[in-house]
């Protein structure tokens, strides 16, 4: 062993290696393995809260993909000016026409421009089994408005006839509430109507509604202004140009939203309301959880005292140990993170509806797990076991080795 | 004579014990030529184990200097201190202080991860350090499987694996039985003997200090006599 002396002098120089006098991150991890049982018990807690955090994230995020998803880019929705959403929008009739003759319209295959003027009114329903009332939206449709929504298919039955009480109901509509279902009846605006079919508008808003014929329904609540028109860009580059002239137009007094951007407002504002509710709550749950991971991460530092005065007599630096414990506190939250995740992966099997809040009208909808919501709860469950092992990581880098070895 | 790898000047230490300062060494100069094998001895709370400290420099000085193999030792920061311990020193403590979640191995490739050796190459001396203890075959074994005196041969592996300059031993056998016991100190005489190294043991058994080629005595904090062992 005598000629190791010389590869000794040249290691005093190559002591400063990237990586040089790291303990292995085994090390860490086998501690958190040896004692399992606290291990699990403290991650459970982070899991929890990592739970919560991904779930209302999922939340936030399911109901942002349902409203974007049910406007269409080439779609150009036109509103009152001033309005926020079609519900609090009026469109007469002579407007509507002008809107008609735009050449930025576009026509189907059979010549007929694809725009639609259409009526929206909000009315309550009760709810199958709880005998609770909701608000659901009716949409008064054109004979354009199924050809400009491709994503909406009819599942059961047949479309309404034009001039008759006759409407057809999404999905989530005919599974939820009273008289939705198809061969049923509703009433309203003083009349019976009659569910002649059920429609399937995939994960978009549309699902939530009933459609019936426009004309029919303005009738019917007495209305003498459409709420909206939507058509379709012959080119949708056009848009800019086309809503900067008619937003001009002084016999106008409208607003021109892509389809898609109109129900991404929509839903930002409740997404936004979600995810601050998440959060604040969540930060509060990780005080628990940061807690909980510390009071373990301090009596792992008390229990190894002896440990830590070996490895520093061995001359492992204070930052390695530092490194060490916060490894292991880093692999305690991630461990967290992992069955938080993979529990609040299952949410997505589960739909919910909720209020949308800007046209107080029920929506349907499920959570939806990306892959940034699974970078941001990993990320947090990482802070929690940052935050909860800073202070026992630096106790045990300031251990006097002296002391720390007759300790233990 | 060659010239001595530990040389101590003037060494003073004193502890706080509250408001109230405890002296436990008090002026300590002595040398220790390099391939010698000391045995330090002297009743409980003469200090032994903080003269130790110091010159496998764990524990700071308050007065005096400690040169090793011509470094002071008493002038280095924290982590250049750091460094040379894990290069120039062995430690081999009472009751092993093996790290309960690494195999013997790992125990024993510990002190190399401070070096620049490459795996390839702390894996050889890990190997060549372990047939030296004779456990080549208990690598793998955690040290909850092994025999005091395993435990004890992994630890002195892990002492020897970075051919440090001295080997200091605070007490190695006060946990062993006789048997055991016998086997370390044999060990530590045939790395004494066969490879040369210094070796520094602290002990309170006059059968390990008879092992020794001399023996310190230390009695309140006072070195008292120098006894030449005969070899
Ligand atoms: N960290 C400390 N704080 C206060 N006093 C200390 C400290 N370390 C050691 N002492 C005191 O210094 C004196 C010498 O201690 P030391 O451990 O060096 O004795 P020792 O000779 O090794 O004894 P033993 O044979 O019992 O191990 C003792 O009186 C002890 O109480
Ligand atoms: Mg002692």
């Amino acid at each position: 062993m005598r000629e190791k002396s010389r590869g000794n002098a040249s290691d005093r120089n190559a002591c400063r290696l990237p990586g040089f006098g790291v303990i292995p991150v085994s090390y860490s991890f086998r501690n958190l393995w040896t004692r399992r049982l606290t291990t699990v018990l403290t991650a459970g807690g982070m899991a929890l809260v990592v739970f919560v955090f991904a779930a209302i994230l999922m939340l936030a995020e399911g109901l942002k993909k349902t409203l974007v998803e049910t406007g269409s880019w080439n779609n150009v929705l036109a509103i009152r000016k001033g309005a926020v959403t079609e519900v609090q929008s009026g469109i007469d009739r002579a407007q509507a026409a002008l809107i008609e003759t735009q050449p930025e319209v576009s026509s189907g295959p059979d010549g007929k421009r694809l725009l639609a003027k259409e009526v929206v009114v909000l009315i309550s329903l009760l709810k199958r089994g709880t005998d609770k009332p909701a608000n659901v939206v009716i949409r008064g449709i054109g004979e354009q408005s199924l050809a400009l929504r491709p994503q909406v298919k009819l599942l059961e039955g047949r479309l309404p006839r034009p001039g008759s009480s006759e409407v057809i109901a999404g999905t989530s509509i005919a599974g939820r509430f009273q008289g939705g279902g198809i061969g049923e009846t509703l009433r309203f605006g003083m009349r019976d109507w009659m569910i002649v079919g059920i429609f399937d508008a995939g994960k978009t808003g549309f699902n939530s509604e009933i459609w019936g014929d426009a004309d029919q329904l303005m009738q019917a609540f007495r209305r003498t202004a459409y709420s909206s028109v939507i058509f379709a860009l012959r080119d949708s580059a056009a848009f800019d140009l086309m809503k900067q002239r008619l937003e001009n137009d002084p016999r106008l007094t409208v607003e021109m939203k892509r389809e898609s951007e109109y129900y991404k407002e929509q839903s930002e504002m409740m997404a936004k309301f979600l995810t601050i509710l998440g959060l604040s709550l969540t930060v509060i749950f990780s005080f628990g959880a940061i807690i909980g991971a510390m009071i373990t991460m301090y009596a792992a530092v008390a229990n190894r005292t002896g440990e830590i005065g070996t490895l520093r007599a061995l001359g492992f630096r204070r930052s390695s140990i530092l490194g060490a414990f916060l490894m292991e506190s880093l692999l305690l939250g991630l461990v967290g993170g992992c069955i938080g995740l993979f529990l609040a992966s299952f949410m997505q099997l589960v739909t919910i509806s909720t209020m949308n809040w800007q046209t107080f009208s029920e929506l349907a909808f499920s959570f939806a797990l990306t892959p940034e919501i699974t970078l941001l709860s990993i990320a947090f469950s990482l802070v929690m076991g940052f935050v909860g092992g800073f202070l026992p990581a630096v106790r045990a880098s300031r251990m006097n080795i002296v002391e720390a070895l007759r300790a233990g | 004579m060659p010239p001595p790898i530990v040389s101590i000047e003037h060494v003073c230490k004193s502890y706080r014990r509250g408001s109230q300062i405890v002296p436990v060494l008090e002026d300590i100069t002595f040398d220790i030529p390099e391939g010698e094998f000391l045995a330090l001895m002297g009743p409980s709370g003469s200090g032994k184990s903080t003269l130790l400290n110091l010159i496998a420099g764990i524990d700071a000085v308050d007065a005096g200097t400690i040169r090793i193999g011509g470094v002071d030792i008493t002038q280095l920061a924290e982590t250049d201190l750091a460094q040379w311990r894990a290069l120039h020193v062995g430690f081999i403590f009472q009751f092993y202080n093996l790290i309960p979640v690494l195999t013997a191995f790992e125990n024993v490739e510990l002190p190399l991860l401070l070096t620049s050796l490459s795996k390839k190459e702390r894996q050889e001396h890990v190997s060549l350090a372990l047939e030296v203890v004779n456990l080549s075959d208990r690598m793998d074994h955690y040290p909850s499987q092994l025999s005091g005196g395993q435990q004890q041969r992994v630890a002195i592996a892990r002492a020897v694996v970075t051919d440090p300059s001295i080997l200091v031993a605070d007490e190695p056998t006060g946990d062993l039985d006789r048997k055991s016991a016998e086997d370390i100190l044999e060990l530590m005489e045939r790395l004494n003997r066969e490879s040369g190294k210094t070796i520094i043991l602290v002990t309170h058994d006059p059968r390990a200090a008879k092992r020794a080629r001399s023996v310190l005595h230390l009695e309140k904090g006072v070195l008292n006599a120098h006894h030449q062992a005969a070899h």
